[in-house]
């Protein structure tokens, strides 16, 4: 009789469910990670520095669902240090399947690794750590951040556009500056450049004192060299390097010449018009980490939009199927790897006021996708868990 | 008998001198191209990033969607002054003329709002919540549906005029840029730039008819993506601005077969024809020229330099003086 009863309850469930129109809640994470010290304050990471561009993302849903009777809802969280960011991703998968995480790398891993998680579909908008996308990925996991070595390529690329085939590095201690360090040592080997020189930056001078008696005698021994990358990934040193060198070369990698997954520079492709929406609902630029979230959240209502479904197994397929793209404002549409679960797009490689290059560069084919000329390739991922 | 043929040559010439107005998007400018010379005989400075652009239907007027300066300018094109602003709402990117001469149909781009202008009393009759960045816009030949596309939406917009109210809303591919009605208005045509398609609509039933897809050898097709399109004499052929793959398209309205591929200059945007429609003009926005296209033999003639980054184009004829 119970179970008759319950089985009562789950057909009309069912019924009503079918009956409905898509409607989606979407959660936004951040787990807060101990920043360290950096030498100048002259550039604060905006408080809402990812979630705004969530927020942005909701809006646009929104106004594309109202046309189709799809509803979108987005929950916020925020952990800080020392707080349970597994309980806190626990109470908010019990509320939904879809979240976009802004979290340390083995924080998003216990995350994924939930068995509440499993079938979930999450989204990491914040990391760029090549083990996520490789040995360490998970089938439940997505990321809308480039990768490291999405970036390091884009930048290799333009130094063998430009020749510049000689290239010094100088790397920070903290993990992510070492992190980038080893990406770009990869790409440089990828395309075939030399590293002539490496050195770790382990002062605690006060630059804004010292920068231009410091920097030319700690470039000195680098003799000569096309251009000096930095692996600066909390700007810490780097901003002090530039017209500091002994030797008068172009700077590249954290600072100069930088390779980002979005920046105001950005213009073309319709992308002031993303700026101005931006800009206008959260009276600032929009970062890389708030175009991560926003793509995550596009992902979803791109998804939901065509498939007018709002079940995680539904719009996990379509999002991996070949029907799926999404418009980036980065002139081509976006697509995940159906390996690796990472968002293929354009990197800008650009300098605080001006776009200097957008890989894939012209001349750098691929065999199915240019894009994939950026990161890791099929062949290259350890992933097996998306296959 | 020599000043009659000097009188004659005048007279044919001015009889063909007709102009095609520019818009150049980051020169605030629109540059006037005479059709007989193929040369820029006047350039003029509008308001802030100028792109729509279209003529009254004595052409006694222009109108320019000068998107950062949130107008609509209106130009006397006998001088090339600014004669006053319409009301437009907030980034008026592109925009149509309605049959009755009389009201603009506003594509508001940063607002998600179709805004709608009375020329004459200059005020705002109505605004119609469309999609997330609203651009291309068509309107019907018979003036009863104008569309709205929505780049971000993904949606063609289907307004009813004598409502002004939304009264279907059509999914189309990913960035859809343009609209135009074909056959007297029996099909609707839409490109997606980033879908890389054109979707062809019944309009009584606002039911997809067709999908067209463009495939230029030798570039990526990531990077061919239909935008601005326009239709030869009978609606026989459209031919279809592909964006950065520098390339416009000849396609078979009939069929929707692509016939040709014609190579012009960089990131090819916008269009306009001739009075006879043997000659189309395509603005390319990177490559800061007009290309002049043969379109019988359909081969590219000639590029004319004009300002930084052309965007739109529109056709006047110069009666004979």
């Amino acid at each position: 009789m119970t179970r008759m009863w319950l089985s009562l309850i789950a057909a009309t469930a069912f019924m009503a469910q079918a009956a409905q129109a898509a409607s989606l809640t979407v959660g936004y994470l951040r787990i807060d990670a101990p920043m360290p010290p950096t030498l100048s304050n002259l550039d604060p990471v905006p408080e809402d520095d990812g979630l705004a561009g969530a927020r942005t993302g909701l809006d646009d849903n929104l106004t594309t669902g109202k046309f189709l009777g799809h509803d979108y809802a987005l929950i916020e969280d925020r952990v800080p240090e020392g707080g349970d960011a597994v309980a806190a991703a626990r109470a908010m998968l019990a509320e939904t399947p879809y979240l976009i995480l802004d979290a340390p790398d083995d924080t998003l891993l216990a995350i994924a690794d939930l068995d509440a998680a499993q079938g979930a579909l999450l989204f990491n908008a914040a990391s760029g750590a090549l083990a996520l996308r490789d040995d360490e990925c998970r089938a439940t996991l997505f990321h809308t951040a480039p990768s490291d070595a999405m970036r390091t390529d884009a930048l290799a690329q333009v130094f063998v556009k430009k020749r510049w085939t000689d290239l010094v590095m100088i790397a920070g201690t903290h993990p992510q500056d070492i992190a980038y360090a080893e990406a770009m040592r990869r790409s440089l080997k990828k395309f075939g450049l030399k590293l002539e020189a490496e050195k770790t930056w382990a002062f605690d001078a006060d630059m804004r004192r010292n920068a231009a008696q410091e920097v030319p005698l700690f470039t000195q021994d680098f003799g000569d060299y096309d251009a000096l990358i930095l692996a600066d990934e909390l700007h810490d040193f780097g901003r002090y390097v530039l017209y500091n060198t002994w030797e008068p070369r172009p700077v590249a990698g954290s600072e100069g010449l930088s390779p980002v997954g979005w920046s105001p520079v950005i213009e073309q492709w319709g992308a002031s018009q993303l700026h101005s929406r931006f800009g206008k609902a959260h009276a600032r630029a929009m970062t890389a980490k708030d175009y991560a979230a926003w793509a995550a959240m596009r992902t979803l209502g791109e998804a939901v939009t065509r498939t007018g479904a709002d079940d995680p197994a539904t719009l996990r397929a379509y999002i991996l199927s070949d029907d799926f793209e999404l418009a980036g404002f980065k002139g081509r549409p976006l697509t995940y790897r159906a390996w690796n679960g990472q968002l293929r797009q354009p990197v800008a490689v650009v300098h605080p006021r001006a776009l200097v290059a957008q890989a894939p560069l012209e001349g750098f084919l691929h065999r199915t996708n240019e894009l994939d000329t950026l990161g890791l390739d099929r062949p290259e991922s350890a992933c097996g868990a998306f296959e | 008998m020599r000043f009659f043929v000097i009188a004659a040559l005048l007279a044919s010439t001015s009889a063909h001198a007709d102009e095609i107005w520019v818009t150049n998007e980051k020169d605030d400018t629109v540059s006037v191209i005479s059709t007989d010379t193929l040369e820029v005989i006047a350039t003029y400075p509008t308001g802030e990033r100028p792109r729509g652009v279209t003529f009254s239907h004595d052409y006694s007027r222009l109108y320019i969607c000068a998107s950062d300066s949130d107008a609509v300018q209106v130009m006397d094109p006998a001088t090339g002054r600014i004669l006053h602003d319409l009301p437009s709402g907030e980034d008026p990117e592109q925009f149509v003329l309605h049959p009755d001469d009389r009201h603009l149909y506003i594509a508001n781009e940063d607002d998600a709002i179709t805004t709608v202008v009375d020329v004459q009393t200059r005020k705002v009759v109505a605004q119609i919540d469309v999609g997330v960045e609203p651009e291309g816009m068509a309107v019907s030949p018979d003036g009863r549906i104008a569309i709205t596309t929505s780049e971000t939406t993904n949606m063609a917009h289907w307004i009813d005029t004598e409502t002004q109210k939304l009264f279907a809303n059509t999914l189309v591919d990913s960035r859809p840029r343009h609209a135009e009605f074909v056959r007297d208005g029996a099909e609707m045509w839409v490109s997606s730039e980033i879908g890389g398609t054109i979707t062809v609509f019944d309009t009584a039933t606002q039911k997809e008819k067709a999908k067209i897809e463009f495939e230029v050898k030798g570039v990526h097709p990531d990077r061919v993506q239909p935008v601005g399109f326009e239709f030869t004499t009978g609606d026989e052929f459209a031919f279809v601005a592909l964006g950065p793959s520098n390339h416009v398209a000849v396609v078979n309205a009939a069929t929707y077969e692509v016939e040709d591929y014609i190579l012009v200059g960089r990131r090819v945007w916008h269009m306009a024809f001739n009075a006879d429609r043997s000659r189309l003009f395509t603005t390319n926005g990177v490559s800061g020229d007009v290309t002049v296209i043969d379109v019988a033999k359909r081969k590219a003639l000639k590029s004319i330099k004009v300002g930084r980054f052309p965007w739109g184009a529109a056709f006047r004829p110069v009666p004979d003086s």
